[in-house]
Parts: structure tokens; sequence; C-alpha cells
């Protein structure tokens, strides 16, 4: 096997043809209202914002601007439907709108994909095959606690908290706000979420999805906006939780505010991952775990592998044989099923990739990108390494929140374990070693709330989620993630 | 025929398993629920919290790599050295709180107890609060509480010595490293408990006692950047601004009066993080 990197363009004889999915299914309204008390506002009574497409900066469609007021009512509309209908439903019969949202989800998943995939960038392949059947996953795992939140471990009869403030990130928008909404309905409580500016359109399909489960009036209402509506949702007195998931800079800010208050409190927050190479690693699954690690959804993960740690024994070959997967890598067009790395979100996020990836490059690390040919329209980044990358270097602390990799090296496992810490994030790492008994050692020494062994990027219902240190606190995930929405 | 005079104590602070005068040399006068002087205790300095910061991030590591079974018998041996010495406890928990001597003994007795309950819960906790996954596809996934690391303990002002054992026993027996600033008003039961901590074999910085005044400890603990959780149990009128403070480094904040009974696993999961591996099963 030829170690030069081929290139795609040498690869014309292999070329894929293109394999789109069809924009239509999305079906998709030209402008959307708030979802409020289980029916849409009238769109005219709100100022209009367009949500592109970032993969064409085409307008998919335009949705309402909640403002301080439309946050008010959602929340007084949750509060009303807590106190009158959800706090009197019982456990089991919670738990069969939960199902039956589990059910939707999975029936109308064609649809959800494109939406997702429009409205995001991310390739169909992984709105697809990731985003939308871990969301109803999670409102199926879910639904099962509702009636045995007694046997969760919190002692018997945990309450609810309330009314339960929800904003989510644009990386993940209908599995973000699955993680979000199941558990607290599950537990009891009533929601207000607020989707990410950006990518404000799959929740508003889930809210049709919420009306055909005839889920009783304003037991979930979603209120669509900047951050200006995410801060009337943190400031108001009728909320009696916040979860949020997004940048560490904005937690900070969320977390002061609501300091001293009784509202409580679960962050999700940014991450700088480290993904630790062993000299002893299966080096096929390794290289694909690297890719799936900083490249899965363009590098918007807040768990992203970003920082590769790699051996120096093999540091070499693992260099070679990284640049050759990167350079195969499809980019382009997110509705094609073969592409691999979509558009990046916003142009907003362009920009703050480029201003990064520049200061990598003048603080003196070596870039490498993929010569992959970038479309004209839309906002795009071509797959990025970066060598001879010191601890220092703005790419090694830093969370990115793009397509672009540090690369670092060491020698020793307490080297390794030292450098992966070196940062104030802890959300995940990774670890690849056939010696088990390396493995767990690392795993005991690293900072995070997520460890992946042999693997990276996997989520599952039943698996806690979260950080420790500046990647915030809370879990989402599993029996831990009930704690997020019960008093105990 | 004169009576004997006594040999007073000084109460010092203690640090890194070590008992100094503040490093800033200034002390307070303690004195009883009566009015009448005590003692002058050490007045810690900003300095002496960043150095028992430091030492509780040194020792921690050690502290948490322990066996579960090992941190329980050095909690249990606290608790017995605490039992041998608890007319001593008891006759400052009088002086402090103003119990007649029944019922600080009755009070020193339940402090001891409670340190029992610690010492029985520190192998106990990864079962409790952890477990396996059941995850869709080929791994092995389980997730374990671990440590936050170094925390913070603002211990309540007037239960000197069983709300001092609360504080500081809960994130301990998790396998946290503590700095604990003692009530400022009756400090005296919480510095004898710390000097017992250092005949139980409890490493050096794995219990930090400070004792002073709050507000100028209170802040530096709660903004310290190696502090990773902060237990506001003791904060009185400060809680608010103190938690804003310690948002600036995402600390995990335990509010006053939410590790009661009522709940008493809170305190316990307050600075406990879950850790979870995946790891791919296959031939």
């Amino acid at each position: 096997m030829s170690s030069r990197p081929l290139a795609n363009s040498e690869l014309g004889w292999l070329a894929y043809d293109p394999a789109p999915e069809s924009a239509s299914l999305a079906r998709l309204a030209p402008s959307y209202g708030l979802f409020i008390n289980g029916t849409f506002t009238d769109p005219g009574a709100h100022e209009q914002v367009p949500t592109l497409n970032p993969a064409t900066e085409a307008t998919l469609a335009t949705v309402a601007h909640a403002v301080d007021e439309d946050v008010d009512r959602a929340v007084r509309a949750a509060r009303h439907a807590y106190d009158t209908v959800w706090s009197v439903t019982s456990g089991a019969e919670r738990a069969k709108y939960l199902f039956r949202i589990a059910r939707l989800i999975q029936e109308r998943s064609r649809e959800l994909a494109v939406v997702e995939t429009l409205d995001n960038g991310k390739p169909i392949r992984e709105s697809r095959d990731v985003d939308i059947p871990l969301a109803a996953a999670h409102f199926f795992y879910y639904a099962g606690w509702a009636d045995k939140l007694d046997h969760a471990g919190y002692g018997a009869n945990p309450r609810p908290l309330g009314v339960a403030g929800q904003i989510i990130p644009w990386n993940f928008p209908l599995l973000m706000a699955a993680w979000k909404l199941a558990p607290a309905l599950a537990a009891g409580n009533t929601c207000v979420l607020k989707p990410a500016e950006t990518t404000p359109l799959s929740a508003l399909i889930l809210a049709e999805i919420l009306q055909q489960a005839e889920l009783p009036p304003g037991v979930v209402n979603i209120v669509t906006g900047d951050g200006a509506t995410g801060a009337a949702l943190v400031e108001h007195p009728g909320v009696d939780k916040i979860a949020f998931t997004g940048s560490t800079e904005v937690g900070r800010a969320i977390q002061a505010r609501l300091a001293g208050r009784g509202t409580h409190l679960t962050l999700e927050l940014g991450g700088k991952g480290a993904n630790i190479v062993f000299d002893d690693a299966p080096i096929d699954e390794m290289i694909e775990g690297i890719i799936d690690g900083i490249f899965f959804n363009q590098g918007h993960v807040c768990c992203a592998g970003s920082r590769l740690l790699v051996q120096e024994t093999v540091a070499d070959e693992v260099l070679r044989r990284l640049e050759r997967r990167v350079e195969q890598l499809r980019v382009g067009d997110p509705l094609d099923k073969n592409t691999d790395v979509g558009a990046i979100n916003s142009r907003a996020q362009l920009t703050r990739i480029e201003e990064l990836v520049a200061a990598g490059e003048s603080e003196g690390a070596t870039r490498y990108s993929s010569s992959c040919a970038l479309p004209e329209q839309g906002y795009w980044f071509a797959p990025t390494v970066f060598t001879d990358v010191s601890q220092t270097h703005r790419i090694a602390r830093e969370e990115i929140f793009g397509p672009v990799l540090s690369v670092l090296t060491f020698r020793t496992p307490e080297e390794a374990v030292s450098k992966a810490n070196n940062t104030t994030y802890g959300l995940a790492c990774g670890v690849w070693s056939e010696k088990g008994s390396r493995t767990l050692w690392v795993a005991e020494r690293l900072r995070a709330g997520v460890i992946w062994a042999n693997t990276y990027n996997r989520f599952d219902p039943t698996s806690p989620f979260g950080g420790v240190r500046e990647s915030g606190f809370g879990r989402e995930g599993g029996r831990q993630g009930l704690a997020a929405y019960l008093d105990v | 025929m004169s009576e004997r005079l006594d040999v007073r104590k000084t109460y010092k602070l203690l640090i890194d398993g070590a008992f100094p005068r503040s490093e800033s040399g200034r002390t307070y006068e303690v004195v009883d629920a009566h009015g009448a002087f005590v003692a002058n205790v050490a007045r810690a300095s900003r300095k002496d919290v960043r150095d028992a910061v430091r030492a509780a991030r040194a020792a921690q590591p050690r502290w948490w790599g322990a066996s579960a079974y090992n941190r329980g018998q050095v909690l249990y041996r606290w608790a017995e050295m605490a039992d041998a010495r608890s007319h001593e406890l008891a006759e400052q928990v009088a002086a402090a709180e103003g119990l007649s001597a029944a019922d600080a003994r009755a009070s020193v007795g339940r402090a001891v107890d409670r340190l029992v309950w610690y010492a029985g819960w520190t192998d106990k906790v990864t079962q409790v609060f952890g477990g396996a996954n059941p995850v869709a596809g080929p791994f092995f996934n389980f997730s374990l509480p671990v440590p936050s690391g170094v925390v913070a303990v603002l211990a309540p002002r007037d239960s000197s010595l069983e709300g001092f054992v609360d504080v500081v026993a809960a994130p301990l027996c998790v396998g946290n490293a503590v700095i604990a600033l003692a009530s400022a008003t009756r400090p005296l039961p919480a510095v004898l408990l710390g000097e017992m901590s250092a005949t139980a074999d409890v490493p050096g910085g794995v219990v930090n006692v400070l004792t002073g005044s709050l507000e100028e400890l209170a802040p530096v603990l709660a903004s310290h950047e190696d502090v990773d959780g902060i237990d506001l149990e003791g904060a009185l009128g400060a809680t608010g601004d103190l938690a804003a403070v310690a948002a600036a480094s995402i600390k995990r904040v335990l509010r006053p009066g939410h590790g009661g009974a009522e709940a008493p696993l809170r305190r316990l999961r307050a600075f406990v993080e879950t850790s979870t591996v995946w790891h791919t099963v296959g031939q």
C-alpha cells in the first residue's frame, strides 16, 4: 500500500455519483409562530427572523423572535399546566405520552433528518443515523422512568422541581431538545424550551409532534429567539430550574445571574477533549476514531476529541495515516448521503474557526488542510490538522468548535494524563490501547465526565453525559440524568 | 493551698497536616456563649487560604487513590479519636453553644455517630451512585462517582461540632480534600476535631481547618480557581455574593439549608461527579 496521501482529484475514477436526499421532504412552512400553551401563535404577531441553510445561505423559513412578554406567557402557561394538569398526571400516564412522542419521532424521522440537515448543515448520514434515532431513543428511555421514580435511587416519592427553562445549542438541535425535555417530563416538570437562534426548525416540527401526541397544552412551550430570549427565560422568577447547554462563557454568566436565587441549575458547557493514542492501539480503528472524534458534525461537538495526544513512537505513522484519511473525507452537500463533512453552521462560527486557525499558524504550529474543493456558496471549512502544537498555543487551549485537530505528543502514560488534564475543561477524553489495565489506569486519572476507550463520540440515553470543572455540572442520560429534574 | 494553674493551649490552624499560626501573625478573641474570654484564636489570612488550597490539591489524589476501605477506616479512626476525647469536645461545645454539660455531651455523641455514619459510606457510594449502563452497541459502559477534587466548606455559625462534622465529612468520604472555615464565633470544637484528624491517619492536606473572618476569607475560597466546589452552609447573608463569585470558575455550589436531614444524600452527592467509561467489547 502506498503511504503517499491520495488526493480526491486522483480518485476521479472512483468518484461517487451524487446521492442527494430530497429537500422537499422537509415540508417547511414559510413562517412559524411560537408554541405556547399547545398552539402556535400567529407568525405575523412577532418580528420574523430568517433561518438559513448554511450550505447555501438560502432562507429556509422565518421564525418568531420571542420577546420578554412572550417568554412570560410561555412560563405562565407552563406553570398553569404544572399546577392543574401535569403534577396530577400519574407517572404511568406521563410515560405513555413520552412513548407516543418517541414513536412519532420515529414515524417522522426521515422528514426530521432532512429538516435538521437543512437548518444545521450536518451530513444527512449523521442526522439520519445519529441525531434523530437518538432523540427518539431518549424519549423512549425516559418514558419508562416516569412511573418508576421511586426506584431511581433518590428515595421514595421524589418531587419534580416545577417549571424548567431549557436553553439548547445549535449543534444537535433535536437531540438536545430530547435530552432536555424527556427527563424533565418524565420527572413531572413542565418546560419552556429555547432552541438555538440558527437552528430552530426541528424543535418547531417537534412542537407539531407534541400536538399529534396530544400532550396537554402548556406542558411544553417552545420559544424561538436569540440570546436575549434565553436571558429573559433565565431572569424569569417563575422558572424553578434552568438547564443550559452551550458555551462556558454564557454558562458562567447564567450561573452568576442565578447566584443566591432558589433556581436549580445544570450546565453542559465547552470542552477541549484529549484523544490519547498509545503505541499498541489498533491502528485502523484508531484512525477512524480520531476522524470521528474531531470531524463528526464538522467538529461542532462540545466533547470533540480536538486534542490528539499521540505516543511519540507511533506519531509519524499515525500522522501519515491520518493525513491520508483526511484527504479522503468527502466535504460538501450535506444532503448527499455520501458526504462526511457538511457545512459550518453559521457565518459567525466560521469566522471564529478562521480566527483560531490563523492564531495557530501565527503561533508557529504547522497546518495541514484537506485539498478538497469547497462549494462557492455557504459556510465551509476544510478539515484541518495542526502539528508542532505546544500546550500554550491557543489552538491547544481554546475550544474551536470546528473541524480542526491539534496534535501533541507524549512519551509516558503519566505525561499523557498530565497533558490531557492540562485544561480548565473536563468533558470527554478518548483512550486508545489494547492493554485494558493501562486504559483503566488512564481513565481513573482523567478529569473528564466521559471517557471513550477504543471508540469516540458515542452516545446513548442510558449513559450519563456531562462534564467536570469548567465543562459544567449535572448529567444528561441515565438514572443520573433524572437528578437534574428532581428535588433531590 | 493554691490550686494548680492551667496550662492553656494556643489554638492554631491546620494546614497540610501541620499546625501553623496564621502566617500573618494575627489572632482574634473568642468568647463563650456568656461573653467571657476563652482564647486568642489564629486569624487566617488570604495567604493561609492559598496555602491550604495548594496543600489540598496536592493531597487529594492520594486520598482518592487510597482504597475506599482504607478511607473508611481512617474516618472511623477519626471518630475513635473524637470519642476518646469527647469530654474535651463537650467542654468546648458547652462553652461555645451555651449548652448544659449533659446537652453538650449528647451533641458530641451525635457528632461522633455522624462521623461513623460517613465512615461507612466510603465503600458504598460507588455502588449506590454508580452502575453499569445498557447502551445499544458492542460496549461495556459504566458510571462511577468520582470526587470533584478540592472542596471549600463554610461551617455553620451555630452548630459548632455537629454541623462542622456534616460539612467536612460528606465531601471527605467521597474522596475530596477539604478546606473548612470554622464558625468565626464558635471555632474551638472544630479546631479540636481538626487536631484529632491529625492523629487519625488522615493524610496531611486532606483536611485543612482555618479560623478567622468569614467576610475576609470566604470570598478568597469562592474565587480561588483551584477550588472545585464550595458548601455555603455557613455563608449567612453573603450567599448570593459568594455564589456569584464562585460562578466565575463554574464551581459546584451547595446552598445553605440544602444538605439537611430531609435529603441526607444531597450533601454526599453535592461534590461528586459521574465519570462514565465506554469500552469496546470484541474478540
